[in-house]
């Protein structure tokens, strides 16, 4: 069996289909023989709250959850939860990859804090020795795709090694079915497709 | 598509990707379960979305949501001293409410088998404490299993449905959030399907059923006892419990469920690591195997999540043992609290054996960034509520906080609830506010689910004993926080049609004449309704009702049809930011400029903002007719 030691940490906001994004690396990884493990926060984060979710490839992992400052990748959908996955659990010399979208937590909406620019992310990779990935978005027909957006550039850039593009369409043709999985399947085609 | 209904009741093995709650169902159907009783809660819900997601023509299995767990828990009862295996599953403090009737359950002979599942929460993920149900555990004379991943949690279920028919005694699953929620590839065996039986067993020569008077309670309580210890005896040999040998005769530890693989991922960087005794077996304490260990070391460490349930058992043993070795628990009241995760195992390691793990740079001091705590839907109905009600009170006025998506108005900006205890503590603790109190109007908030649940008995006391409170019942017409679960109210139950209990008509009945009934959305209307109440003596009922919106939208993209176009901010804004601030749904976002966006991404076009701009700076298109079905 291969081995990689590749703890990755998800994260975003309650809606933008975390769940779905970390069950198709967890099977994406057992699609390309890697031992694999993970788990979701749910419950009450769900709602607009932050939701997190801990992918563990590799022989290496016992527990399902990641070691603050421990992840070799913080993967984010959102620009703020990419600075708390940063802070929090990403380690020195490690990946960001962060689809560059902005929902503005409530202390911003609020404005009892100020809004959060992409400067502030890099400067604090450049500080720690990060790879920052800042992926642009994608017009898309559905919000609701953005976990699809961020993963086809994932497969496309090669971030997760061992695992290819047909390893992740595996894994999405065990979770979806229907319009569903055309939609996803399609737009995930031509992302990695695009120059 | 990999269905989960079909590899769940697939009569072949299989090796499938999945979490502790689901590998948890596929153990139920080998075992033969037959009834299974819920109600839901985190983090247990997904036992439920697995056994519903097999075809219910296919399905080995009768299930339902009970009203609450305590009634859940009979229901299992029944069935099983009518002689069908059954499960009874709920969350950490469900078991409170179940209490009653779970204390009873070690007194009884159980002849078809009885496996509790507990879904505690250390870190209180989404509970309103951490409490540690072990203990119930020993105050009921029950035995309890706890597993560490998916992969156990499937065996153990197993075996504790084994040894429950085998014992005809109640068998408890302890499960913690991140055992339920953990992943992992889990290898399945194969399952032969046996026909369906309806014949009824129940006898009361397996009884007596009837626990009272001394004479009948006392040897019902020393059966349970002998049972128990029957059980604690064969726990020494049993294959539940494992011994991780290092060769250490110095350091041992004694640990169990989520924090031994924990302590497994923290030893990975330990030049010398300790022996490792795992408890799958929780209570009763096999003895013998804990001596044991305790004497092959000369310290061991009782690393357990939140109480020192082991720590004081194990100490004991060793002093009636006369065992000398040294045993570390719990050193600072930090040990007791939140889940041992990784970094927190680590942590309390460095407390125990200093030099044990290799010295690692402090973590990255953490910068300050914005929280973000869960927060009301769009479009959401409560929002509208709390809108309208805060306009109405004085703000010295009291308002009291229930359970359910609701409490969520307890946060900025609108801090709608300022005590909460549990599921439908508001009528009782208004009531109670409301007494030696003549200055400050109380006003409690309660669920439709709940109201079901706990609610209806604080309600009939406010009849009872002309409670002077304000009850607004905030009606989304489901169990929305744990996961659109069905209630009574509802119509349906596990995709099966049933009677609506109209809440409304519930209310008529008790006799409670003060009952106003409004859409959450008419916030004008709503703001009066509660206006004019606080100025009426007695108890008053106000039902500020609207679907969930999170629920509805979803049902709508199932169906293919598209959202409602999203509102807009027209040139008639002044940037007063009502919108965003006061009624403050997560659509409205601030520019640098001081301008108003609309998100795109999260309005999903309902339009109960529209009424809340002063300058009518809102547009709210309306979807014609035929895209509004």
């Amino acid at each position: 069996m291969p081995d990689i030691k590749m703890d990755i940490y998800i994260i975003g906001v309650g809606g933008q289909g975390i769940g779905l994004l970390s069950e198709v690396i967890i099977r994406a990884a057992d699609y390309a023989g890697f031992p694999v493990r993970g788990t979701d926060t749910h419950g009450l984060a769900q709602r607009g709250g932050t939701v997190s979710s801990c992918v563990r490839i590799g022989s290496h992992a016992h527990s399902s959850l990641i070691q603050a400052g421990c992840a070799d990748m913080v993967i984010a959908l959102e620009k703020n939860e990419a600075l708390r996955g940063l802070y929090s659990h990403l380690r020195d010399g490690g990946t960001l990859i962060y689809y560059d979208i902005q929902w503005q937590p409530l202390l911003v909406r609020l404005k009892k804090e100020r809004l959060l620019k992409s400067e502030d992310i890099s400067a604090e990779c450049q500080c720690r020795n990060i790879l920052e990935y800042q992926i642009t978005p994608t017009k898309l027909s559905n919000p609701k795709m953005q976990n699809i957006a961020l993963l086809a550039s994932i497969a496309k850039h090669n971030k997760i090694p061992g695992i290819d593009p047909l390893h992740y369409e595996l894994a999405l043709n065990d979770l979806l079915e229907g319009n569903k999985l055309e939609n996803n399947l399609s737009l995930f085609r031509s992302l990695i497709t695009a120059i | 598509m990999k269905k989960l209904g079909d590899f769940l009741i697939s009569p072949v093995g299989s090796t499938e990707i999945v979490m502790g709650n689901t590998a948890i169902v596929r153990g139920m159907i080998e075992s033969g379960v037959r009834v299974v009783t819920s109600y839901p809660g985190s983090p247990t819900p997904e036992i439920a979305a697995a056994i519903t997601a097999i075809p219910k023509d296919k399905s080995p299995l009768y299930f339902e949501f009970s009203t609450n767990e305590k009634v859940a828990t009979e229901v299992a009862f029944g069935a099983s001293i009518n002689g069908h295996l059954s499960t009874v599953f709920f969350k950490s403090v469900g078991l409170n409410v179940a209490a009653d009737t779970f204390v009873q359950l070690g007194h009884m002979e159980v002849i078809g088998g009885m496996v509790i599942i507990l879904g505690d929460d250390p870190g209180a993920n989404s509970s309103q404490n951490e409490q540690d149900n072990r203990h119930y555990a020993r105050l009921a004379y029950i035995p309890m299993l706890e597993p560490s991943t998916p992969t156990e949690a499937y065996t153990m279920f197993k075996k504790a449905a084994q040894l429950s028919i085998e014992r005809c005694m109640p068998v408890i699953l302890r499960m913690t959030t991140h055992v339920c929620h953990a992943k992992e590839k889990v290898t399945f065996s194969s399952w032969t399907p046996l026909p369906l039986d309806h014949s009824s067993r129940f006898n009361v020569d397996n009884g007596p059923y009837i626990p009272l008077t001394t004479k009948l309670v006392l040897p019902l309580k020393r059966r349970a006892l002998e049972k128990l210890a029957q059980f604690g005896a064969d726990a020494d040999t049993s294959s539940l419990n494992t011994v991780i040998n290092n060769n250490n005769p110095l350091y041992g530890i004694i640990t169990m469920g989520a924090p031994l693989q924990s302590l497994q991922d923290v030893l990975e960087e330990a030049a010398l690591k300790p022996d490792i005794l795992k408890l799958g077996i929780i209570h009763p304490l096999p003895k013998q195997l804990v001596a044991d260990f305790l004497r092959r070391h000369k310290e061991v460490k009782i690393l357990e999540e939140l109480d020192d349930f082991i720590e004081q058992q194990v100490k004991a043993l060793a002093y009636d043992m006369d065992i000398s070795t040294k045993i570390i628990g719990k050193q600072d009241y930090e040990d007791w609290l939140n889940e041992y995760t990784p970094e927190k195992v680590s942590t309390i390691l460095q407390k125990t054996w200093l030099h044990l793990l290799p010295n690692k740079k402090p973590p990255t001091p953490l910068l300050h960034w914005s929280p973000r705590p869960a927060q009301l839907c769009p479009g959401c109905g409560h929002r509208s509520a709390f809108y309208a009600i805060k306009q109405a009170l004085d703000p010295n006025d009291i308002t009291v906080a229930d359970i359910g998506c609701h409490t969520l108005g307890i946060m900025e900006p609108y801090k709608m609830g300022q005590v909460l205890l549990c599921m439908g503590h508001s009528s009782g603790t208004a009531a109670g506010l409301s007494l030696f109190n003549n200055s400050r109007k109380v006003v409690a908030f309660l669920g439709d689910s709940t109201f079901f649940h706990a609610g209806l008995p604080g309600i009939i006391n406010a009849v009872f004993n002309h409670h002077n409170f304000t009850l607004i019942l905030l009606d989304n017409g489901t169990t929305a926080m744990t996961g659109h679960q069905s209630h009574p109210g509802v119509g349906y139950n596990v995709n099966v049609s049933t009677e609506k209990i109209p809440i409304r008509r519930v209310l008529d009945g008790i006799g409670i004449t003060n009952i106003r009934e409004i859409d959450a959305y008419a916030q004008g209307q709503l703001t009066e309704a509660v206006k004019a109440a606080l100025t009426e003596k007695g108890f008053k009922v106000i039902i500020a009702k609207h679907p969930c919106m999170l629920k509805a939208m979803r049902e709508r993209s199932a169906a293919g049809k598209p959202l409602p176009p999203s509102v807009e901010i027209t040139t008639d804004c002044n940037q007063n930011y009502t919108c965003v601030s006061t009624f403050a749904c997560p659509t409205f976002q601030r520019n640098e400029d001081g301008s108003i966006i609309v998100h795109k991404d999260l309005c999903i076009g309902d339009g109960s903002c529209k009424q809340t701009c002063p300058t009518k700076a809102i547009l709210h298109k309306r979807p014609k007719k035929e895209d509004n079905s």
